[in-house]
């Protein structure tokens, strides 16, 4: 087949909604597109242990201890099966390791804010889980399989861990006074950065189209937000909390909730390196990366020690 | 001491050492070497945290039953006394957040610092290997929620054990570096193995009943397991030294007060509210 005629059977899969699979042939751009999101992705969640990892140490009952330490261990499990589909596609663990300690990868700018109180482990589970499972849910059916599948798995946990999230605000609400400050706080700090994560609007976002067409991503930005804006000012009156938007309002004729300006400047100055956590969280991912370093080649060592002494006694 | 202490007072430091070690070893989930491990260390701070759990809850409702006069010589802090003035029982987080230091009976060795990936594995080692044998004998307590609980901790032992047990020989049998520190962090936390050896008063009585496990009987089977591990890792064993001890009985080492800093923030903060 020549090059125009792969493509042609690429684009075929592709219009026929046929999983396209590792040994397929792919258009560079395609490959290259798919490194960079699920990458970005995976590195996502591995920053992402580090806000909630904050407060395992402070868990308020043994309970929220053992949930809560299951849930940062779930987003590591998440992290290595990206990380596994990434490499299908013919890039190492390392490389990516190696492109977000350099800060040439990026990663969900969300998790570059502060986790300031225990509610603050509410409204992440309740928001930025909740944005993640819109945005995730329909990249099940992408068009490529080892993503497909890794995220099938992915959105079945994270709706188990923003249940989990709205829980925790639904106990702060039914408790005493400060603890429903402490529920408003930290839904006042993480509406406007989740409302973010579903990146610029889409007369800005570059990628859109092509990646529609690739199924890479099945709704643009702005759908995704309006859908999350509707589904969570509704749980937000459940919770007894004030969404901290003095422009929301419902909008009878679009049947949506009209929403407040987004700060954009923030968000591309977090983006850039300038959010309040930024430097902290990069930081603390590579002094795991260089601290591990010795306990990685030991064990890389061994193993080669062990497979000379099996040679050497077989040879014998 | 009575039998009913002497029980409430066996179950805790089961619990409080599943606590401590639990609450250590989930101090490194995010900050792992490898991803893998990262997963397979919380895994065991969850076995850990889970059989304090079912041990709290025993010892709970142990204390619930004791006689409103022998309440209140059990526990001395104000939050635990104004409970039990008030009339309500205590439950596992008023004993894990609400007791203070000198209460708590964990092991000495459990609080050190995580330091490295190697103090880290020779602590797990140590005490994995008391709690594999110590356990495996504890199934046949003659009391049934203790014989229980160790039934089904033997199960998660028994696969921390051969953890840490690898991790052993992996450090010590890998780079001269990983060798230099295996050899450090068991050197250094040596001291602290001979404490989960004495028998005190408490074990006297449970052996006694039947409830409880004779740990002279534990320390050859340690010692060998021990041994032969550290050998297959080309360690030396440390020679005889100087044994710290007193976690068993509330004397703790500094670095306890700040774990409980930590874990028992939110609760001291903001007391008696649902979480």
């Amino acid at each position: 087949m020549t090059v125009h005629s792969f493509q042609e059977h690429f684009d075929s899969l592709i219009d026929r909604e046929v999983t396209i699979e590792p040994k397929d042939w792919m258009p560079d751009d395609y490959r290259k597109t798919l490194i960079r999101q699920i990458s970005q992705h995976a590195h996502s969640e591995i920053v992402g242990m580090l806000p909630e990892g904050n407060w395992i140490t402070r868990a308020p009952s043994l309970r929220r201890k053992a949930v809560l330490l299951a849930k940062v261990q779930d987003e590591a499990g998440h992290g290595l099966y990206l990380y596994s589909a990434a490499e299908t596609l013919g890039v190492t663990r390392d490389t990516l390791y190696d492109q977000l300690h350099t800060g040439k990868a990026k990663y969900s700018s969300i998790f570059n804010y502060p986790t300031l109180t225990w509610a603050d482990m509410g409204a992440i589970g309740w928001l930025v889980d909740g944005a993640a499972i819109m945005n995730q849910v329909p990249l099940c059916r992408t068009s490529y399989g080892p993503y497909a599948r890794a995220m099938v798995r992915v959105c079945k946990e994270e709706s188990f861990h923003q249940r989990q999230g709205f829980e925790i605000m639904l106990t702060l609400s039914k408790g005493t006074d400060i603890q429903r400050k402490l529920a408003q706080d930290a839904f006042n700090r993480w509406w406007w950065p989740s409302l973010m994560m579903f990146g610029p609007p889409d007369a800005e976002s570059p990628h859109t189209e092509q990646s529609v067409r690739w199924r890479i991503k099945r709704l643009t930005n702005d759908e995704l937000r309006q859908k999350f804006v509707d589904v969570t000012v509704e749980q937000a009156k459940v919770l007894g909390l004030t969404v901290p938007d003095k422009d929301l309002k419902w909008n009878e004729e679009r049947g949506h909730f009209d929403f407040g300006a987004i700060n954009w400047e923030e968000f591309w100055n977090v983006v850039k390196g300038n959010g309040p956590c930024n430097k902290q969280r990069l930081e603390t991912r590579k002094k795991a990366w260089e601290d591990g370093k010795w306990v990685r080649d030991a064990a890389m060592a061994h193993a080669e020690k062990r497979k000379a002494r099996k040679a050497a006694a077989k040879a014998a | 001491m009575s039998n009913k202490k002497s029980l409430l007072d066996y179950t805790l430091r089961l619990a409080d050492g599943g606590l401590i070690l639990g609450h250590r070893l989930g101090e490194w989930c995010g900050h792992g070497p490898v991803l893998e491990q990262d997963i397979a260390l919380t895994n065991t701070a969850l076995d850990h945290l889970g059989r304090a759990r079912s041990l709290y809850q025993y010892a709970a409702e142990q204390f619930n039953q004791l006689p409103a006069d022998q309440k209140t010589n059990v526990f001395t802090s104000v939050s635990i006394q104004n409970i039990i003035s008030s009339g309500a029982s205590i439950d596992e987080d008023d004993l894990a957040y609400l007791r203070d230091g000198w209460d708590f009976r964990n092991e000495l060795l459990l609080e050190q610092p995580n330091i490295d990936w190697a103090y880290t594995v020779a602590r797990s080692f140590f005490y994995d290997t008391f709690n594999y044998f110590f356990f495996t004998a504890l199934e046949k307590s003659k009391d049934a929620s203790i014989a229980a609980i160790a039934e089904k901790s033997l199960k998660e032992v028994t696969y921390h054990l051969r953890w840490s047990s690898e991790w052993v020989v992996r450090l010590g049998d890998g780079t001269d570096e990983s060798h230099a520190r295996m050899q450090k962090a068991v050197n250094e936390l040596w001291m602290y193995t001979g404490e989960m050896f004495i028998m005190n008063e408490t074990d006297t009585s449970m052996v006694g009943e039947g409830i409880g496990v004779d740990l002279a009987a534990i320390k050859p089977l340690w010692m060998a397991r021990v041994r032969a591990v550290l050998e297959e890792a080309a360690i030396d064993i440390p020679a005889d030294a100087w044994m710290q001890q007193g976690g068993r009985e509330g004397r703790h080492s500094e670095h306890l007060g700040y774990i409980l800093a930590e874990l028992q923030f939110m609760q001291r903060a903001y007391p008696g509210m649902e979480w």
